[in-house]
């Protein structure tokens, strides 16, 4: 590659920037001559979705940074005072409110993706490990994000949060008061988690480059699960590349601005239309300012966290103490990075796999939308015995993963992809 | 395995979809409109004449909101502003919070939002479901706010309501209060009464969410760029991916 980017070297502005600065190594290298399997279909394009998502919440959230105060006193009528006083800043409150949801959905849907192509096997278990440290890092973001309204729903939700660390043995309550700063949620907390809250994306975007050069690394896989790159060698643009490959530029370009196009009048519908989506995007008790001396009725976390929050209350308290609860709901996250080691199936994709894989993947899929429901709901004894039954359907999908991928008999992978 | 997925979803979906059993009354259809200006205006005059003694909404400015409903500025300073409040003061009040929890035992709410937290059904059957109460201090309670610390503000003009106990027993034989029923007319007929109430309503509407009419709009023309965009990109990527095969 570097004996063609002498031939076709650059003049002009472009060339002087060249011999300085590898513009056309890094163009060709990510896009230009990034060869991706040409089937990849519908489902991958999550992943350039969610990349734009965390643009538009940057962004946006750096302009509502400039009118928003971190303090107790003024925050929720700061949050007002876009809304109303600020040109354009309802537009860009519920563009950032809209695209924390929507965050949440494409990086869910690029993750199921994942667990049907098997993504995460052998060579990309750091990609996939890389992945879930962006998973946990923007869920730390959208929790230190949501007490910053200080509504009702902001500071309660919060203090639930925080206080599961108080279920820590010996060390809980000094560990829940360090993270608070104080005994409650106050003006304290609220300005460390403005920090955090503005802090963290940074870091998520260096996870994101790392990721992506991780991915461009090992190579985009396909439905197919076909490594392409052992495939036969030789398309119309290069001798040396699998000829399964095709250019991502222009191809996943031009399809990924397509997509862009089609998610971008989903979610323009959302903001310009409901915006708080039946109180699923913007919970309604929001809309009352923080009372620390008035608990509401009912407190649900927003509808991104709230399997997890089902699975916390799904697990009886021993001995009084939350701690359990608490273990499992993170357990839940935390298993995600041994997914590449629990799968011990030959092939790589559910195209190929047996029908015990697709039964659990399902099994998985469902009890993850059944969870955020009940995570949304009051609990009632039904509601609680759902949650632990889908618990354990949940777990079971993981833990079991390492029997049921050997047991069952796979299909022959074909040689080159299909399309 | 996309019918595979399909099917367990269908299978097991009905179980967590189990209704929760509803809590307090129905709520009756305020049928907001807010392109009904006049509407709008009347609850505009309602709420400073009758609410706004107690309860502010301290995120609005007299001037936008003037504006927004069509009220010229000579008739604002006329008819809306009270004491020294200028066009482009909050509509806040001079009731001291402390004051307002010794006279009615709770914190005065602010309802700039409540139709947001609450809804606009909730406040429009919330003034339309007081009834008499000997029990409460101002002897009066309300079907969708049990308990409420506040008298009924339009107990003149709506009549005075008693309360329907369940199954026609009296509240003695340990029924509980499923309706209410005019029992003393008041100034206004209830059709009336439903017409204010319903004003009132739109314009505090209008007041949770001043843009919504805007954003409305704007909503369309991005939608239709959008359109636009996507008949372009459909043909560049169907051009581009010709000789794919």
């Amino acid at each position: 590659m570097s004996v063609e980017t002498v031939e076709t070297a650059p003049r002009g502005f472009l060339g002087w920037l060249d011999k300085r600065f590898p513009v056309m190594h890094v163009w060709n290298a990510h896009l230009a001559e990034y060869y991706a399997p040409k089937n990849m279909g519908l489902w991958s394009i999550f992943g350039s979705l969610a990349l734009v998502v965390l643009i538009i919440q940057i962004v946006s959230g750096l302009w509502l940074a400039m009118a928003y105060k971190p303090s107790a006193a003024e925050a929720f009528a700061s949050v007002e005072y876009i809304m109303r006083d600020v040109n354009w800043g309802w537009l860009l409150r519920y563009i950032h409110s809209t695209g924390a949801s929507f965050f949440f959905i494409l990086v869910y849907l690029h993750m199921f993706r994942g667990l049907m192509w098997g993504s995460y096997k052998n060579p990309r278990e750091l990609l996939w490990i890389i992945g879930v440290v962006i998973y946990l890092a923007m869920m730390a973001t959208a929790f230190f994000g949501y007490l910053l309204p200080w509504g009702q729903m902001s500071y309660w939700g919060a203090q639930v949060i925080v206080n599961l660390f108080a279920a820590v043995p010996e060390i809980g309550a000094d560990l829940s008061t360090w993270v608070r700063g104080d005994y409650v949620i106050s003006d304290v907390t609220l300005n460390r988690f403005f920090a955090f809250h503005f802090a963290i994306p940074f870091l998520l975007v260096g996870l994101v480059f790392v990721h992506i050069v991780a991915l461009h690394r090992v190579g985009s896989t396909n439905p197919d699960g076909v490594e392409i790159k052992k495939g036969p060698k030789g398309n119309q643009w290069d001798p040396n590349q699998p000829a399964d490959g095709i250019p991502f530029h222009p191809y996943y370009t031009v399809k990924d601005i397509t997509g862009l196009i089609v998610f971008l009048a989903i979610f323009s519908a959302v903001v310009f239309y409901a915006p708080d989506l039946g109180g699923l995007f913007l919970e309604a008790p929001n809309f009352q300012p923080a009372d620390p001396l008035k608990t509401p009725e009912h407190i649900a976390p927003v509808w991104y966290f709230t399997p997890y929050y089902a699975m916390l209350r799904a697990v009886p308290p021993i001995g009084g103490s939350q701690f359990p609860g608490v273990v499992v709901m993170f357990g839940a996250i935390l298993i995600m990075f041994l997914l590449p080691w629990l799968d011990r199936s030959p092939v790589r994709s559910m195209r190929y796999k047996g029908v015990l894989s697709r039964f659990f993947l399902g099994a998985f899929a469902v009890s993850f939308v059944v969870l955020a429901y009940l995570g949304l709901m009051p609990s009632t004894d039904l509601y609680t015995l759902l949650a632990q039954i889908f618990t354990v359907v949940y777990f079971a999908f993981f833990l079991l993963m390492p029997i049921y991928t050997k047991l069952e008999k796979t299909k022959p992978v074909p040689e080159r992809v299909t399309s | 395995m996309k019918h595979a997925i399909l099917a367990l979803a269908l299978l097991l979906t009905p179980l967590a979809a189990i209704a929760s059993g509803g809590h307090g009354p129905a709520l009756q259809n305020a049928n907001v409109d807010l392109k009904d200006r006049s509407s709008m205006q009347r609850g505009a005059k309602y709420f400073v004449n009758y609410c706004q003694g107690c309860h502010s909404l301290q995120y609005m400015r007299y001037q936008r909101m003037a504006q927004d409903l069509g009220i010229p500025e000579d008739e604002l300073r006329e008819n809306l502003l009270f004491g020294d409040a200028k066009p482009t003061d909050m509509m806040t009040n001079a009731l001291k919070p402390a004051d307002g929890e010794a006279w009615f035992g709770t914190e005065i709410p602010d309802l700039t939002l409540v139709t947001r937290w609450r809804s606009p059904d909730w406040v429009y059957s919330y003034l339309k479901s007081y009834y008499v109460d000997d029990n409460r201090p101002y002897g009066v309670n309300n079907l969708v706010f049990p308990d409420v610390g506040m008298p009924h503000p339009f107990v003149h003009l709506q009549g005075i309501q008693a309360p329907v106990y369940a199954g026609g027993h009296g509240e003695e034989d340990g029924g509980h209060v499923v309706g209410v029923k005019l029992v003393e007319p008041g100034q206004l007929t209830p059709a009336e009464y439903d017409v204010m109430v319903r004003d009132l309503t739109n314009f505090l509407t209008y007041v949770g969410e001043p843009y919504k009419l805007e954003r409305r709009q704007l909503g369309l023309y991005v939608l239709l760029f959008l359109g636009l965009m996507f008949i372009l990109a459909f043909y560049m990527k169907r051009e581009f991916w010709k000789d794919i095969h």
